[in-house]
C-alpha cells in the first residue's frame, strides 16, 4: 500500500496525512497529540475500517533532539541537564542512570547519605509522574475532574523537590558521587506528612474512579497482551508488569541501597489497560513505603564524594540501568580518555513500549485505541531522545 | 439480557454515580487551593531558582569574589556566561583605549564585565559548581518579565553593586 511506503513519506510527509485508503471503504487517519506546539508529538496513523482499526503505524521523530549527539559534543558535567530534559516528568530516574553509568566508568564511590537522598526523591518524583499519568489518562478518557485532584497532590511534592533541588520539573539534582546540595532539615517530616495525605487520598481516587463502572467498561478487556508479546517488544516497567511478569529493575538487578528496602512488586496477570492501570496505582503505595524507609533510616555524612573539577574518566565502557517510571533506564558511557564521552547511548523504555502499540490496536475501536494509547504511559521527548 | 441483570446493571451504574457526585460535593464545600495570583502569593518562592548572582567579598559586598579565571564559562553547556577582563596593553600601545577581552587576561584578578544571558541559561547550576572561589549562586527572583529579548541579559556586577546598595 502506497500510504505506509517509508520512502515516500520520507520524501512528502505530507502525501499519506488524510486520504481514502487502499480499497473505497477504508480511511487513513493521523491521531495523536499533533498540534505544534504541544510538549510531545506523536502521529500514529490509522487505517480504518468504519471503526475498527485494520492498521495503526506510529510515525516517530517529531522531538528528536539529538540528545545522544549532545552527549558527545559536551562534556561529562555539560550533559547533566540534558537528562531533565529527556524525560521530563521522572527527571531525576534518568539523572541517575547517567551519573551512575558515569560513576561506574571513573570508579567514584557514593556516599550512603547520598544513596539515600537519591532513592528518596527518585520515588517522590515516580509519584509525581504516576499522579499525572493517572490525571492525563483520565483526561484522555474523557473524564475532566480527576486531574485535578492529581494536580492538587502532585502540588505537594513539587513543593518538597524544589525546596531540595531548586526546580519543579526538569530536575538537574544529582552531581559524579552524590547529589548536589544537602536536603533541608524538614525534609524527612514533609515526605512522611505527604505519605500521609497521599494515603489518605487513595481510598477516594479508588472510589471515584477506580471503582467506577465507566472507567472499568473503558478499560477492562482492552489492549490485552501476553507476557510473551510484551518480552518480544521489550516492554519494560507497568507495561510488562501488568502483563503479569513481575520484573523490576530495583529487584531484578539491584543497585544503589535497594535491596535494603522491603517492598512488592505489584503485578496484575491481565495484561489488559485495566492491569497496567493497577499496577500505577499499587506502584504509589510501593513508593510511598519506600519513601518512608528511606527518610527514616537516613544516615548523615557527606552527601557527596570528592569528583575532580573536569572529570576524564579512564578509557573503557560502563551501563547502568535504573528503573524509571516508565520502565527501564539505561545508559551506556564509552570513553577515549578525553573530557568528552566518546558515546553516549540512551535506552529509553517509552520506544519499546510504544512499539507494542501497532500489535495491540490492530482489531480495536478507535476509542479503545486511545485507551490502549494512553495506558502505556507514553512521554515522547523521551522517545524521540 | 434477563430483567434481573439488567437491574444489577443500572444499581451499579446508578451507585457509581452517587459514590462519584459524594466526592465531588464533598470537595465542592471545601476551601479553594489555588490562589489568585496578582492579588496573593504562593509561599515556597525561598527555595525558587533563579537566574546565577555574583557573591560579594565579606568585608566589601559591592566587589565580587571573583577572580575572572573563566572557569564558570567554561563550564556552561549553553554558553550563557561572558565574563571579560582589560586586555593587557602590548609596548608601544600606550595611550590607545582599553580593549576588553575574553577571561582570563594576564594581570586582572577581578572582572571589567559580567553578563549572564538569562534566555539561554537552562538552571543547571554548573557554573556555581566549577567556580574555585564560589563566587556564584541562585538568585530568588520568580517575577522575570520584560518586553525584550535583550533585557535577560543581565548586567551581574550592576546588580551587585545595587543590591550592596540597598
Amino acid at each position: 500500500m502506497q500510504a505506509f511506503d517509508p520512502k515516500t513519506l520520507a520524501q512528502d510527509p505530507t502525501s499519506v496525512r488524510f486520504e481514502p485508503g487502499p480499497t473505497e471503504d477504508k480511511l487513513i487517519l493521523s491521531m495523536g497529540p499533533q498540534h505544534p506546539s504541544t510538549h510531545g508529538v506523536l502521529r500514529i496513523l490509522l487505517e480504518l475500517d468504519g471503526e475498527y482499526i485494520v492498521r495503526a503505524e506510529p510515525v516517530l521523530g517529531y522531538v528528536h533532539r539529538m540528545h545522544e549527539w549532545m552527549g558527545q559534543e559536551k562534556t561529562y558535567f555539560q550533559f547533566m541537564p540534558n537528562m531533565g530534559r529527556v524525560d521530563y516528568l521522572h527527571a531525576m530516574a534518568w539523572n541517575w542512570a547517567y551519573a551512575g553509568s558515569v560513576e561506574r566508568l571513573a570508579g567514584i564511590e557514593v556516599p550512603e547519605r547520598a544513596e539515600y537522598i537519591r532513592v528518596a526523591v527518585t520515588e517522590l518524583n515516580r509519584i509525581s509522574s504516576h499522579l499525572l499519568w493517572w490525571g492525563a489518562y483520565l483526561l484522555d478518557l474523557g473524564a475532566f475532574t480527576p486531574i485535578m485532584y492529581a494536580f492538587d497532590d502532585r502540588e505537594f511534592l513539587l513543593d518538597i523537590l524544589q525546596a531540595v533541588t531548586g526546580s519543579r520539573l526538569t530536575y538537574s539534582y544529582f552531581t559524579f558521587g552524590g547529589v548536589y546540595n544537602d536536603v533541608p532539615e524538614d525534609f524527612p517530616k514533609r515526605c512522611l506528612d505527604f505519605v500521609k495525605l497521599l494515603r489518605s487520598r487513595l481510598p477516594m481516587y479508588r472510589d471515584l474512579v477506580t471503582d467506577n463502572v465507566i472507567l472499568r467498561g473503558r478499560c477492562e478487556g482492552i489492549g490485552e497482551m501476553d507476557v510473551e508479546l510484551a518480552r518480544r517488544y521489550g516492554a519494560t516497567g507497568p507495561v510488562l508488569r501488568g502483563s503479569g511478569a513481575a520484573v523490576d529493575t530495583r529487584r531484578a538487578e539491584p543497585y544503589s541501597v535497594y535491596p535494603r528496602f522491603d517492598f512488592p512488586i505489584p503485578s496484575y496477570p491481565q495484561g489488559d489497560a485495566m492491569a497496567r492501570y493497577m499496577v500505577r496505582m499499587d506502584e504509589l503505595e510501593t513508593s510511598c513505603s519506600i519513601i518512608e524507609q528511606a527518610v527514616s533510616t537516613m544516615p548523615g555524612g557527606p552527601i557527596a564524594a570528592k569528583a575532580p573539577k573536569t572529570l576524564k574518566p579512564p578509557k573503557g565502557e560502563a551501563c547502568y540501568a535504573v528503573e524509571g517510571a516508565r520502565g527501564k533506564i539505561l545508559v551506556h558511557v564509552r570513553s577515549d580518555g578525553g573530557p568528552k564521552p566518546y558515546r553516549v547511548k540512551l535506552r529509553a523504555p517509552g520506544f519499546s513500549n510504544l512499539s507494542v502499540f501497532a500489535e495491540l490496536a490492530r482489531g480495536t475501536l478507535l476509542a479503545d485505541a486511545v485507551s490502549i494509547l494512553g495506558s502505556l504511559d507514553l512521554v515522547i521527548p523521551e522517545i524521540d531522545r | 439480557m434477563s430483567v434481573s441483570q439488567l437491574f444489577e446493571e443500572a444499581y451499579t451504574g446508578l451507585k457509581s454515580l452517587v459514590v462519584g457526585l459524594g466526592i465531588t460535593g464533598k470537595a465542592f464545600c471545601q476551601p479553594q487551593v489555588t490562589v489568585i495570583y496578582p492579588k496573593q502569593e504562593v509561599d515556597n518562592l525561598s527555595s525558587f531558582r533563579g537566574h546565577v548572582e555574583l557573591i560579594g567579598k565579606d568585608d566589601d559586598p559591592s566587589v565580587p569574589r571573583c577572580v575572572a579565571c573563566g572557569a564558570c564559562v567554561k563550564a556552561c553547556p549553553s554558553n550563557c556566561l561572558t565574563i571579560q577582563c582589560p586586555v593587557p596593553v602590548k609596548e608601544g600601545d600606550e595611550g590607545k583605549p582599553v580593549v576588553m577581552g575574553p577571561a582570563p587576561q594576564k594581570g586582572s584578578k577581578t572582572p571589567a564585565v559580567v553578563i549572564v544571558d538569562f534566555s539561554l541559561c537552562s538552571l543547571c547550576g554548573q557554573c556555581a559548581r566549577a567556580c574555585p572561589v564560589d563566587s556564584l549562586q541562585f538568585s530568588d527572583n520568580p517575577y522575570m518579565v520584560r518586553l525584550d529579548r535583550k533585557e535577560f541579559q543581565i548586567d551581574l556586577l550592576a546588580r551587585l553593586r545595587r543590591m550592596a546598595a540597598e
